[in-house]
């Protein structure tokens, strides 16, 4: 709506000034995380679930498992769907409807840095070739909107589907279904965390409040995994420079094993 | 296909009035409350209710879209109640169905005799109940975080609005009736107060009741929603409380 607009009209002539001088309005270097909290307690019938902060930014990322017909081109391999819902509750600038570009843009990307790092073992996930598999349904939640919701949502996921554990489903010889009592962990071989970049004039920051993405005159959405290779990249508004993307691939690359050991220390990956 | 499969439980309440969690036909489920967790909405309240979890938020008063909606001597309350996909055992298609489009209403109208409307004319009051783990009464459950979170958005209010359901089983009536009761029990009646004056401001009723039962029913149901009056009451005052300490505080 438009208050935000002018408000961010308002502030962004001090923080680009700030920018310019190697400041940000919330005392962080550049290449700073918010602070990353996950919220302990159960908040959904999830098979795997994750209530995660970053900074003022809230999600809610749950993992439901189902079993269904595999696509005919990967008769061997699980499904994966991810969605986004930037809830209007989250903003008063998100609307009530069906998911617009911008949530399609954060569910695909996420599901890219899964999907480029082999995250999830999807052969893993066939429990009769060509007839049935599991479908794993990842769900993000935006609760609170204070920038940068698409590395929430990266880390919510990747919490999430750490602690996802799925009932065993078996299909007998006369193709009957059973659900059995048991579960076992959705195998996760790697671990894709995701970081994003603004450019304010030649500034590049790390993690964007939301006063910084509305200021902002790029974004660059980057995925390494736990061998420190790029997963996935997703240029969003604006352009770069080689150089600065260089840049933001290695400062994404350095940060990695500090934000796997926020996880790690508060449980988050089982 | 759903991989959980539900079995009904043989017994859903003793002769002793033993229900399937171990209350008996007079207890709530515990309630715990939390409001203004949510720093970009202008109220907020999250509330679990036994195993039900549930996010209110408010944003208003504010400029109505689209504008023709605008009512001239008063505010535009609209409310959307939406049930998140991991709420429910089997994951639900995200988006409106017709169970939440009328649950939007009468949450809608459970709220609206709460608020002095005529005093924000030509603007709206959202209020968006999520549902984010469901365990029977999602509705009540709402209804009581939507109130809250009014208030926490300093909307001027007649009072909260208090919501709580009641159930039959066999020849009991029931509070605040849990997943079995929902499931397989006789009669579901979910009741909304607004406390000041005790009015009802929602009732449903779904499944035969005797007169005897029924008033019996609204009985229970009003003094359970005292109960539950208390917990928000208290909760509403835990951050100011945090505020007006921390003042005391500095002032020593």
């Amino acid at each position: 709506m438009l208050d935000e607009r002018i408000a961010a009209e308002l502030v962004g002539d001090y923080i680009r000034e700030l920018a310019a001088s190697g400041q940000r309005k919330d005392g962080r270097a550049f290449d700073e995380i918010r602070e990353i909290k996950i919220r302990p307690g159960t908040f959904t019938k999830a098979e795997g679930e994750a209530w995660i902060s970053l900074g003022a930014t809230q999600v809610l990322v749950g993992v439901k498992a189902d079993v269904g017909t595999p696509f005919p081109d990967t008769p061997d391999k699980g499904v994966l769907i991810s969605n986004v819902e930037l809830l209007p509750l989250a903003s008063p600038t998100f609307e009530p409807g069906p998911p617009d570009e911008n949530a399609i843009e954060m569910a695909r990307v996420v599901d890219r840095a899964l999907r480029g790092s082999n995250a999830i073992d999807m052969e893993a996930l066939a429990i009769k070739s060509g007839e049935l598999v599991y479908m794993i349904f990842l769900d993000m939640y935006a609760l609170d909107h204070d920038g940068n919701i698409i590395d929430a949502f990266a880390l919510g996921s990747l919490v999430a589907l750490s602690r996802t554990r799925i009932p065993v489903v078996e299909v007998t010889e006369d193709g009957e279904m059973i659900v059995k009592e048991e579960t076992f962990d959705l195998p996760l071989r790697d671990l894709p965390i995701t970081f994003t970049f603004i450019k304010i004039g030649d500034a590049l920051m790390l993690d964007p409040t939301l006063e910084e993405e509305l200021v902002s005159d790029a974004a660059i959405t980057i995925s390494i995994d736990s061998s420190g290779r790029v997963c996935s990249i997703q240029k969003r508004h604006g352009s770069f420079r080689v150089d600065e993307i260089k840049r933001a691939v290695s400062i994404a690359r350095s940060k990695y094993s500090e934000v796997e050991g926020i996880l790690r220390e508060q449980g988050g990956l089982v | 296909m759903p991989l959980i499969v539900e079995k009904k439980p043989e017994v859903l309440i003793t002769e002793d009035g033993i229900r399937t969690d171990g209350r008996g036909p007079l207890d709530l489920r515990p309630v715990k409350i939390q409001v203004g967790l949510l720093s970009r909405a202008d109220g907020s309240a999250y509330l679990e209710w036994g195993g039900n979890r549930v996010l209110a938020a408010v944003f208003g008063p504010r400029e109505v879209h689209p504008k023709h909606m605008t009512l001239p001597d008063r505010a535009l309350l609209r409310c959307r109640y939406n049930m998140a996909p991991f709420s429910t055992p089997e994951r639900k298609r995200p988006g409106p169905d017709r169970r939440s489009v009328e649950l939007s209403k009468v949450i809608r109208e459970a709220l609206l005799p709460s608020i002095f409307l005529e005093r924000y004319p030509g603007t709206a009051i959202d209020v968006f109940v999520e549902i984010l783990r469901s365990d029977a009464g999602t509705r009540v459950a709402g209804v009581t975080a939507a109130s809250l979170a009014l208030a926490d958005a300093g909307i001027e209010m007649r009072g909260l609005v208090t919501a709580v359901a009641v159930g039959r089983v066999g020849d009991w009536v029931v509070v605040d009736p849990n997943h079995d009761e929902d499931q397989w029990g006789d009669a579901d009646i979910p009741v909304a107060f607004l406390m000041e004056e005790k009015e009802i401001t929602l009732l449903q009723l779904d499944g035969p009741m005797t007169q005897e039962q029924f008033d019996k029913a609204l009985e229970l149901a009003s003094q359970a929603a005292d109960l539950i009056y208390e917990v928000q009451k208290e909760a509403l005052r835990r951050p100011y409380e945090a505020v007006r300490l921390e003042i005391l505080r500095r002032g020593e």
